[in-house]
């Protein structure tokens, strides 16, 4: 679980979290939402200690990383696996070389175990014949299931995942979602999920954090979000004429019409 | 305004190669990336060290005939002046100004890429020290290969004057031959190996550092590409002028 309390972060006058708090539980699939500023993105890089704020704690299982040094942040950052909007797999590397790169710095697998690991993973994201190739030579879809594999081929304890489906068709997006939940679901990660694709937040959303000008707008489930009452969070949501008929098939339904 | 942000920016230089020189995560990922970054970085530029030091060779030579006309200046001072131009500037300072703008501009690129495609925040998230990984094997290959570099660089460039010699009359090919063994000097061969070793620090660093710290997009990153060709260059030159008057004294 992870517990983030009270972060401020400004940068220069510019203030983009105020005082959030929230909740992330283990083997469920955590989701920010927001506008795009509203600071979900450095409520995340906060969260991985890639951006430092300047007040608050950043609890994993009790371990404030604010407070951690740099030996203990280190140790902490191998339980962490994480998914970058642009994937980040290493140019230079292929395939299998990209998903063993986590394997070969930190396990102490011999390079058998460690070949046979990395193929496993590719092989959970559903990936074939695509060991020996390079990152350019694959489809955005595809460099995310790379991405994903390299993620879990520790086995983490954390899963980040920064806009998983951004540039995605909407069928490979639902694929990502669903490979993303089974794998929490199957090993009881604690995943975040920065997202604006509102397929995956009626999707997968067990427990969403819309956040509204830096600060926490709302939280709860898809289940809850069509009777959240908060307006800002309606207009996000429910913002695209497909996802207003969704949400009015929803409350007529949820007021025993059949329909 | 000037000095406060120039001073900034060598602190954060400072504090940057701090990170670089620690021990490295893994000793057998060191070596395997150095072995590759000599092969990138320095194998590479054979070609190119070949190619513009039997001209520069030839060029001297030429120059040398040219301008030492006086009936009182014995015919081998072409071949001497050759070898101590080659010697104490061009093997040394000219060939690390030019490699600044082939191995800079690669190195500045090439990291600089890394840092907006999100990947050395991949590899901090991993915990791997990223300024170690990626910089700590380029710096190790350019300060070690840069000696067979300079090397490489005296043989051709006396490569290139003794051919000039066969295919034209500059001078008799005996005179040339006499000339490059007068009065040798083997300090000087050690001078131009020392300073290539400062130049070759400063070319990694400068265009590693550079390449480090973008923060955009490709249009950055070209920016950071040229900064790095132009510091490093202003670098080398001042590097220059202080080692000369150490080393030469």
């Amino acid at each position: 679980m992870i517990e983030v309390k009270d972060i401020n972060k400004s940068f220069e006058d510019k203030q983009v979290l105020s005082g959030i708090s929230a909740t992330f539980y283990d083997g469920k699939t955590n989701l920010i939402i927001g506008l795009s500023g509203s600071g979900k993105t450095v409520l995340m890089k906060s969260m991985v200690g890639l951006v430092t704020p300047e007040s608050g704690e950043i609890l994993y299982d009790g371990r404030d990383l604010l407070r951690m040094d740099l030996k203990q942040k280190k140790e902490l950052r191998k339980e962490i696996g994480m998914l970058f909007q642009g994937s980040a797999l290493f140019d230079s590397e292929t395939v299998l070389g990209n998903v063993m790169f986590p394997l070969t710095m930190f396990s102490t697998m011999t390079a058998a175990e460690m070949k046979e690991r990395a193929e496993f993973c590719i092989e959970r994201v559903n990936l074939k014949d695509a060991n020996h190739k390079y990152p350019s030579e694959l489809s955005g879809g595809m460099q995310k299931r790379v991405a994903i594999a390299r993620a879990i081929a520790l086995n983490p304890k954390y899963l980040f995942c920064d806009e998983p489906n951004s540039g995605l068709d909407p069928k490979t997006s639902i694929l990502i979602d669903e490979l993303l939940s089974d794998i929490t679901h199957e090993y009881g990660i604690t995943t975040i999920i920065n997202t604006h694709d509102m397929n995956s937040v009626l999707g997968i959303g067990e427990n969403i954090l819309f956040v509204n000008k830096g600060r926490c707008g709302w939280v709860g489930t898809k289940d809850e979000i069509y009777s959240s009452g908060n307006e800002a969070l309606d207009n996000f949501v429910f913002a695209t004429r497909l996802f207003m008929e969704v949400k009015k098939v929803h409350d007529m339904k949820s007021a025993g019409f059949k329909v | 305004m000037f000095l406060r942000t120039a001073l900034h920016t060598f602190g954060a230089y400072c504090l940057f190669i701090w990170r670089v020189f620690s021990t490295p995560d893994k000793w057998k990922v060191f070596f395997k990336r150095y072995i590759a970054e000599i092969n990138k970085l320095g194998i590479d530029s054979i070609p190119l060290v070949i190619i513009i030091s039997i001209f520069i060779g030839v060029v001297c030579t030429i120059q040398m005939k040219l301008n030492a006309t006086s009936p009182l200046m014995p015919r081998y001072t072409v071949g001497y002046a050759t070898r101590e131009i080659i010697l104490l500037e061009f093997t040394s300072s000219i060939l690390c100004l030019i490699l600044a703008g082939k191995v800079g501009s690669n190195i500045a690129s090439e990291i600089g890429t890394m840092r907006v495609t999100e990947q050395i925040d991949a590899l901090e998230i991993m915990g791997v020290n990223s300024a170690n990984f990626l910089v700590l094997p380029k710096i190790a290959a350019m300060m070690t290969f840069i000696c067979v570099l300079v090397i490489f660089s005296m043989a051709t460039s006396l490569g290139g004057g003794y051919l000039v010699c066969i295919v034209s009359d500059v001078v008799p090919l005996s005179t040339y031959i006499y000339g490059i063994q007068t009065s040798f000097n083997e300090w000087y061969v050690w001078y131009a190996l020392i300073k290539s070793l400062f130049f070759a620090f400063v070319i990694s660093s400068v265009a590693s550092f550079f390449g480090y710290y973008v923060k955009g997009g490709a249009l950055e990153v070209g920016k950071a590409s040229t900064n790095a060709v132009v510091t490093s260059s202003i670098f080398i030159l001042l590097l220059d002028v202080v080692l000369t008057q150490i080393m030469l004294q």
